[in-house]
């Protein structure tokens, strides 16, 4: 009896939680660094034309993106640029550039693979085809002209 | 003895971790929250000699062309349009979605539209005289412009819906969007996407 009734005199101690804010702050970096990661720096301005009928694009990790559109830097001129990840590319670059995305993709995942393409409004169609022809060759099928929802309709 | 009573208090930091995980959660939300968006499309497989044969095979009544060309203006059959407003059937013309739609049902079995197929789609759809073989064949010139181009894409897709959005109301009494998977692939099957993104060829000289 005597036994147990001296616990109940102390005062139970609380739990330490100085520490908590600490992990919680680093669980919020962690998160912070690795959502920015996959961003790459753009080299190219586009501004993707409107459309009513557009679908979202719901697992990003299984999108490829392609940028087309004039370069930032005016030094480049103003022709229209592709960029694949962090740097210009030729159109020969995409069969490589899909097959080394479609390679960090795990197997199921690959048939799902959509190539996302961002190609600026006033880009002429025969640049446009060239990467679709390219695309069709690297057996890449599934792609999505990237637009923006109609404001007014 | 009076000394060791006063110490300094603690700065109270226990909502310290609630402030941590308002940021938290703000990041999570707002890293996902920037999804793209944009029309989806299936490219054909690389072409094959066997895939060309096939292609040529496609007849004159089942292929509604649509052309655009180097200076944006579209046309198909013998309509032909300046612009979007135009296209879109607000200035009095027969929009591009509505010849695609009438295309597509050929409700009046008319001789020049694509052939009816009769095909028995199940419960609760049943038999329909449907056109199973028609092509929106889309072709652009190489100075196209990308938004002329992609506009008059989203007119065709726009048809599609429309008529997806009228079988599942008059199939399901609901509209689309909130049909299940199986009930949307069985409207899909009834108007199948058919639009075909051609071969490029150069139109309308200047290169």
């Amino acid at each position: 009896m005597g036994k147990f009734n001296k616990s109940g005199s102390r005062e139970m101690p609380a739990l330490n939680t100085s520490s908590l804010p600490d992990m919680i702050f680093a669980i919020l970096f962690f998160f912070m660094v690795t959502t920015t990661m996959r961003e790459v720096e753009l080299m190219v301005k586009f501004k993707v034309p409107t459309a009513s009928e557009i679908q979202k694009l719901e697992k990003k990790s299984l999108v490829t993106y392609i940028y087309m559109g004039q370069p930032v830097d005016p030094k480049f001129g103003t022709g229209t640029f592709m960029q694949l990840n962090d740097k210009f590319a030729e159109v020969e670059d995409i069969h490589d550039y899909i097959a080394q995305e479609r390679n960090m993709l795990s197997e199921s995942d690959q048939q799902y693979m959509t190539v996302s393409l961002k190609v600026d409004n006033d880009t002429q169609m025969r640049y446009v085809t060239e990467v679709k022809q390219a695309l069709r060759r690297a057996y890449a099928l599934k792609i999505s002209y990237s637009a923006r929802k109609e404001d007014n309709q | 003895m009076a000394k060791r009573n006063k110490k300094v208090p603690d700065v109270n930091s226990s909502s310290m971790a609630d402030i941590a995980f308002l940021l938290l959660i703000f990041f999570l939300v707002t890293s996902s929250m920037d999804t793209d968006s944009g029309l989806a499309r299936r490219l054909p497989p690389p072409p094959q000699d066997e895939d060309q044969l096939t292609e040529m095979k496609v007849q004159k009544r089942n292929l509604l062309t649509v052309l655009v060309n180097s200076l944006d203006q579209t046309m198909v059959g013998d309509e032909h349009y300046d612009n979007l407003r135009q296209l879109q059937g607000k200035t009095g013309k027969q929009s591009l979605k509505d010849k695609v739609k009438e295309f597509v049902i050929n409700a009046n079995n008319s001789e020049n539209l694509p052939e009816l197929f009769e095909e028995d789609f199940g419960p609760p759809i049943g038999t329909l005289r449907v056109t199973k073989d028609h092509v929106v064949s889309l072709q652009n010139d190489n100075t196209t412009s990308y938004k002329a181009y992609l506009s008059v894409q989203n007119e065709l897709v726009k048809a599609y819906n429309e008529l997806r959005e009228e079988a599942a109301v008059r199939y399901f009494n609901k509209p689309y969007e909130e049909l299940l998977k199986d009930e949307k692939d069985l409207i899909n099957k009834v108007y199948p996407q058919r639009i075909s993104e051609a071969e490029p060829k150069s139109y309308g000289g200047k290169k």
